[in-house]
């Protein structure tokens, strides 16, 4: 069938199933634009381009599916940028596809042209400049192939303007023949007994989950082998609701603001057995100190992270659903009793040290504590909304107080920690899950990053509620300088008096509350849950509380900094 | 210790920027890299020599094999193989010094390849000691303009490094 690359463009999205695209159309996609005009594809116009990768992300992250976005060529696909770093960094799927000038002026640094293939090769799990219009389908077929696959991540796919006009023998291929990518699912056997002969011999096995037991919705067969065998486990940030936070094995976050049974655990035990986690720094801290006592098993579907930071003894690499499943399957009847029974010991050890190190701050009715405000949110939203966050204070207290208690609830930036993730990303969850509730939990830095999104929000009528923990400061900066800097507050005070959030939100359309005493938080957040369509909740919170405790950078985790805030 | 690496990779735009980019994202210990065609039009071969212990080239191969038009790396190090690298060198040759540059020339198996009033180019292929010995000796003449490819190497087992070998 012959049509053009536009066309081809929009026909190839639907055969990947996709329904919802976000973007921001300029000159270098106006062909693109023109093919979705009379297309099913339901468009999200954003208000900037980092709006719409993060949008993207966060329906990709509620979701699975790969999320699309759109940019023009230039300053257009610039702007993606952040976004597309955020999502590589959390290894979530997605294809953007940016416009790029000409073919014929490519590298004559015409008018809004980029290399947006150089800039983006270190974020992107793949990238492809199309040359040949004819190559059109088979590289979108590939790019989500590749992004979805394996360890997901972001692919770009930047077309140049002639190629979207001009006309090709239109042909979807079904096979993809890629000589260099074969993403493994079944893997060594081998990997799996020697896992369940180091087992039965420890003493003291934890269990390190991370965000790849989510992407590989793997969380039913980790409940089973935590259930059967009563191991305890711990978090990183991105595995948060894997299991849920009241299961008595579940001991909560590990690292620098983890709780103190998880970090404890970790310096005690003999056998860790790290599931889809990275060992990032924030995790291990001081990396020569980290399980000191512990042989590391890693499982991963990406070989390249076994070893990367952490030096491991035994690896099992493949897809979680077949090493949990293979796992749980040599391990039937393979651990002796007497080793059962040293292993109820430990989990009666850890949880005595959890239930005796709880998380605590200091409650007082003169100033509203942000740690309260989490509580009580949790408490009304029964544990059972999606909850998105941005970046700092508010994020912590969010991992630390909001009890999650199913995959894909927390959406946040764990890897690069991008300030502005929050607000589009809510937009996308809401998108992809219209039958779910959305909270969004910002801070007043991080809210402003892309507080343009408020028009996108209310455009669509999206009833995503925003608890805006307002501390009239760069909390988590201005928390660093207090403890690492002499009290040294530079430049991480809003000194303008306070922008006015209510008024804000109600600019673009959206309802806005206040709550500036303590006794208003229930009031407020019942008042909000109860208001249709999108509202903004405004907590002038206290602006001297510390998230705690903290491993401070570079320490081992048993050099918590512990204790509250008066 | 040094690791001699073959990259097969798909002959494609891009290639080498996305080759290049990891290894210096990641900051490794690269000590050179060569490119060239292959025995298939649509794959080039690179030879990459890197530095560091056991862990280091682990992540250096794993990450490379993660690059979508990365076919195959294979760790030549680990085989018999043939190693080259080619050389041109040129010296400063007066009436008085040619002899005695063309004895070490000859000593070195390597070849004149152009010469002028005043200097001579000089090629030498061999394994890169050679090529460091040479160029020491011609030290004292005064090397005025050296190149060097880089090493490129081929195992001496039957097969090519495309296929998969039993093991
Ligand atoms: C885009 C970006 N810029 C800067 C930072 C550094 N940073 C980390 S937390 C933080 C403060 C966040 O302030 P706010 O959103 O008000 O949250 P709070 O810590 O007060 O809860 C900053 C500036 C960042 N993470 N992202």
């Amino acid at each position: 069938m012959k049509m053009t690359g536009a066309q081809a463009v929009v026909t190839s999205l639907q055969k990947e199933g996709v329904e919802v695209i976000f973007g921001y159309p300029g000159g270098g996609v106006l062909p693109l634009y023109d093919a979705l005009y009379d297309s099913p594809l339901y468009h999200i116009l954003t208000r900037h381009e980092q709006g719409a990768a993060h949008a993207a992300d966060g329906y990709a992250r509620a979701t699975g599916k790969v999320g699309v976005v759109i940019a023009t060529s230039g300053p257009g696909a610039t702007n993606l940028i952040t976004g597309i770093a955020t999502a590589n960094m959390d290894s979530i799927p997605m294809v953007c596809i940016t416009g790029q000038v000409g073919l014929s002026i490519i590298g004559k640094d015409s008018f809004q042209e980029a290399d947006i293939t150089g800039i983006t090769t270190p974020i992107t799990k793949h990238n492809y400049l199309v040359k040949n219009p004819a190559d059109l389908p088979r590289i979108i077929r590939e790019a989500f192939y590749i992004a979805q696959t394996g360890r997901p991540g972001p692919v770009v796919i930047d077309i140049p303007k002639d190629v979207f006009t001009s006309t090709i023998d239109y042909h979807y291929p079904d096979d993809i023949k890629l000589r260099g990518y074969k993403p493994i699912y079944e893997g060594k056997a081998q990997e799996i007994e020697d896992t369940v002969a180091v087992l039965r011999k420890v003493k003291k096995p934890l269990i390190f989950v991370g965000g790849g037991v989510i992407s590989a919705t793997a969380t039913d067969l980790l409940g089973k082998l935590i259930d059967q065998y009563q191991i305890p486990l711990i978090s990183s940030f991105m595995g948060l609701g894997t299991i849920p936070a009241s299961h008595p094995c579940n001991l909560g976050m590990v690292g620098m603001h983890g709780t103190v049974a998880a970090n404890r655990a970790v310096m005690d035990c003999d056998l860790l057995i790290g599931l889809g986690v990275r060992f990032d720094d924030r995790v291990t801290g001081l990396l020569s100190k980290f399980a000191p006592n512990a042989k590391i098993v890693h499982f991963d579907i990406d070989p390249a992270e076994v070893n990367k930071n952490v030096e491991t003894k035994h690896r099992v690499i493949g897809h979680l659903k077949w090493s949990l499943q293979a796992l749980l399957e040599k391990m039937a009847g393979q651990i002796p009793e007497e080793t059962r029974a040293q292993w109820n010991v430990w989990l009666e050890q850890v949880q005595c040290c959890h239930r005796d190190n709880p998380l605590i701050f200091k409650k007082t009715d003169k100033v509203i504590k942000p740690q309260y405000v989490l509580q009580e949110l949790d408490r009304q939203t029964k544990s059972n909304y999606i909850v998105v966050t941005d970046v700092g204070q508010h994020q912590m207290w969010t991992a630390q107080y909001y009890q999650f208690n199913r995959p894909r609830t927390l959406i946040s930036s764990g890897g690069l920690g991008t300030m502005g993730f929050g607000l589009p990303a809510a937009i996308g969850v809401q998108m992809a899950c219209p039958e779910e509730s959305v909270l969004l939990i910002t801070g007043d830095g991080s809210i402003l990053m892309n507080c343009q999104e408020i028009a996108t929000l209310v455009e669509h009528q999206l009833p995503v509620k925003v608890a805006i923990i307002n501390n009239q400061a760069l909390g988590m900066v201005r928390q660093w300088q207090r403890m690492f800097f002499h009290q040294r507050y530079s430049h991480s005070q809003f000194n303008n008096g306070g922008t006015d959030y209510v008024r804000l939100a109600e600019a673009f359309g959206a309802t806005g509350l206040r709550a500036t005493k303590m006794e208003e938080v229930p009031q407020i957040i019942a008042q909000a849950l109860a208001t249709d369509g999108p509202v903004f909740m405004d907590f002038q919170v206290c602006s001297e509380e510390n998230v705690l405790p903290m491993v401070p950078a570079g320490a081992s985790l048993d050099q918590m900094i512990e204790g509250a805030v008066d | 210790m040094r690791h001699t690496l073959a990259v097969l990779v798909e002959n494609r735009p891009g290639v080498l920027v996305h080759i290049s980019g990891l290894i210096a994202r990641r900051a490794f210990n690269i000590e050179s890299i060569s490119a060239g065609h292959t025995e298939e039009p649509d794959m080039t071969r690179i030879t990459i020599v890197v530095d560091g212990d056991e862990r280091n080239i682990e992540q250096v191969v794993n990450q490379l094999s993660k690059l979508i038009d990365v076919i195959k790396i294979v760790d030549l190090t680990e085989e018999p193989s043939i190693e080259r690298e080619l050389a041109l060198i040129k010296v400063k040759a007066t009436p008085d010094t040619r002899s005695d540059i063309v004895d070490i020339v000859e000593i070195f198996r390597a070849k004149i390849v152009d010469i002028n009033r005043e200097t001579m180019v000089i090629e030498l292929t061999g394994e890169e000691r050679k090529i460091d010995a040479l160029c020491q000796v011609l030290q004292d003449h005064g090397i005025v303009e050296l190149v060097r490819t880089g090493k490129t190497a081929l195992s001496r087992y039957p097969g090519s490094a495309k296929e998969d070998k039993e093991q």
